[in-house]
């Protein structure tokens, strides 16, 4: 069984075709990053995936399940996670309430049960309080529970992020850009953490990353678009080496020369 | 599970109690005037609470609300009169079965109304919400109008453009404010809930929310099918209050009324709907003397109904231009508060008021 499975994946907006049959699959607790210049279509791919654009042509496969059609918030509930290059907290609530909302698509009580506080579902919501408060923990984010997620630092919010998308129970997590605008140490640090949350909670992570340092270090297999179509797959020191990936990065030869 | 009783629960039921102990007080030694007042507050934090839910909560903007109450105020007129009545009233054309035998006791009538509304609010709801922004308030205020002008062209049912007269009255002061507590309390319970923070979700960030898994329809459309409820038993007791519906009662005129009382009292505290519905019912009355004929530097004004509505479109201006937080902003009235500012004014123990209890 497949983690994931991308047949023939294109879409056009208009005249503009973003991603043109692309294919590729993930194996369950594979990391696997997608790298490319700016424009290539990595984010239009992570918003296939979960659903926020529905795909021209072609299939997308969650662990043997297609996906194609479906809804974001169901394909969070089937579990995918992501979470997005610009960040989407909830900046006004607690970081608590922002991974008690991760766990809110689970709940199985009604609203009216839930106005009356039943202890169907005050028990579910106790269960949820506590799983979020462990996730927070395990996070190292537990003594901001109770502070606005807006006045937490750049790198804890980057952090805050993947707890909600935790929060959900994904099998697979997608990474839009998460050590952007990190200093280097803090990218040192979310280089670690994405690994470590990876062996704790049993994921498979695809991964859109600028910064090659993360790349190249934490991914054991690389796919590289350039204007929405594979280029190149393989390892890191392969792709370091691929003439068509350079050509793609640097430009013509002749212009890189110096 | 364990029943644990908080302090703050019991200051809770207590104050329940006392505002039961006080308006059933006032109705029995108030006269009719102020009494009357007291209930259209009471109405309209009903119609200020449900609209906050909607849009303070859930971000979704809706101009609805008019034929929503509409449709209550309507429900429990034709089942609360009495056959004979109807028979008399409709003279256009006499009215169709079930109109003409339909008789139902009040309370029953109220939860009717209450379902009736939450029913057409879903079939508003259900079509309207799929759209966003100017958009949604366009769809929501066509449908309101068309609400409207379908009881003004349906003879047969509701009596058409002559409206209902004579509504007898059931409620009084305390059982007003009794629906006021319960209507209170339902809205805060579920603000307060897992659901509330999928509101909340919903207003901040759509594509988030979604992401996370909410399902945006269903909790835009669940804030919606409440907030009908809500209006309509608040249309209900206002047929009642009037003794009257006709179709001119609930035009763009009644949303706005609302709209500015939400503004009034801050978007996204149920504290501050309270306090404005109050301000806004009684500034409505005691502005009727800018309606009365005038003298005003020795130029005689003849008499202009309407013109407190002016007064009221000037203030909602002012509001948004200058003060938009409103009263209360988001922050609502605890306990805790309360115990935090009471310490601040006597300038003790500030420390342990603010120490959470528990």
């Amino acid at each position: 069984m497949n983690a994931l499975e991308v047949q023939e994946l294109s879409i056009r907006f208009g005249g503009l075709t973003a991603v043109s049959d692309l294919s590729f699959t993930l194996a369950p607790g594979e990391i696997v990053g997608l790298i490319g210049p700016n424009g290539s279509g990595k984010t239009t791919v992570f918003n296939m995936i979960s659903g926020f654009y529905t795909p021209t042509a072609g299939h997308i496969r969650f662990e043997d399940r297609s996906i194609t059609a479906r809804r974001p918030d169901q394909i969070t509930a089937m579990g995918i996670a992501r979470i997005f290059q610009a960040n989407r907290l909830f900046r006004d609530q607690t970081v608590l309430d922002n991974v008690l909302i991760g766990h809110h698509l689970r709940l199985r009580s009604s609203a009216l049960s839930a106005i009356l506080r039943l202890p169907n579902y005050t028990k579910q919501v106790a269960v949820a309080r506590e799983k979020s408060m462990w996730l927070l923990e395990n996070l190292g984010l537990v003594q901001f529970a109770q502070e606005r997620a807006g006045s937490l630092p750049h790198g804890m919010q980057r952090k805050l992020e993947v707890a909600r998308a935790l929060a959900t129970e994904p099998r697979l997590l997608l990474l839009d850009e998460p050590a952007a605008g990190l200093s280097h140490e803090e990218v040192s640090d979310m280089m670690e953490f994405v690994l470590k949350i990876r062996a704790d909670f049993h994921l498979t992570l695809l991964l859109v990353e600028h910064d090659m340092r993360v790349v190249m270090t934490i991914c054991p297999r690389i796919l590289v678009l350039n204007h929405g179509q594979k280029i190149a797959e393989g390892s890191p020191e392969q792709i370091a080496s691929d003439p068509v990936v350079i050509q793609a990065y640097l430009g013509e030869r002749d212009d890189a020369a110096d | 599970m364990k029943w644990r009783i908080r302090g703050e629960t019991l200051l809770s039921a207590a104050a329940v109690l006392a505002v039961l102990l006080v308006t059933w007080y006032l109705d029995g030694h108030l006269g009719a005037y102020p009494v009357k007042i007291l209930k259209l507050w009471g109405i309209n934090t009903i119609l200020a609470a449900s609209f906050i839910l909607v849009y303070g909560y859930t971000g979704q903007f809706s101009l609805g609300h008019a034929g929503l109450a509409a449709v209550g105020a309507y429900v429990l007129s034709l089942c609360t009169l009495t056959p004979a009545q109807k028979e008399m009233m409709f003279i256009l054309e006499p009215p169709i079965w079930p109109i003409n035998v339909l008789h139902v006791p009040f309370i029953p009538t109220l939860l009717l109304a209450g379902v009736i509304t939450a029913v057409v609010g879903f079939c508003i709801g259900g079509p309207a919400l799929r759209l966003h922004g100017d958009y949604l308030l366009i769809a929501t205020f066509g449908f309101s109008e068309i609400i409207r002008l379908a009881f003004a062209n349906m003879p047969s049912v509701v009596n058409g453009a002559m409206g209902l007269k004579g509504v007898p009255t059931h409620s009084n002061l305390p059982m007003v404010w009794g629906i006021v507590v319960v209507t209170l309390f339902c809205i805060v319970r579920l603000v307060r809930s897992s659901y509330g923070r999928a509101l909340k979700a919903i207003r901040d960030d759509e594509i988030a929310a979604e992401a996370v898994g909410v399902r945006l329809f269903y909790h835009k459309v669940l804030a919606f099918v409440v907030s009908s409820f809500f209006v309509g038993v608040a249309g209900a007791l206002y047929a009642e209050f009037l003794m009257s519906v006709d179709p001119r009662a609930f035009t763009s005129v009644f949303t706005y009324g609302i709209i500015t009382m939400v503004v009034l009292g801050g978007a996204g505290s149920i504290t501050g709907s309270v306090l404005a519905a109050g301000i806004y019912t009684i500034m409505s009355e005691w502005l009727r003397m800018v309606e009365d004929p005038m003298v005003i530097f020795g130029i005689e004004k003849p008499g202009t109904p309407g013109a407190r509505l002016m007064v009221f479109s000037l203030m909602l201006l002012f509001l948004i231009l200058f003060y938009r937080r409103g009263l209360m902003g988001s922050s609502e009235f605890s306990w805790r508060g309360l115990r935090v500012g009471i310490a601040r004014l006597t300038g003790r123990g500030v420390s342990r008021a603010v120490e959470r209890p528990r």
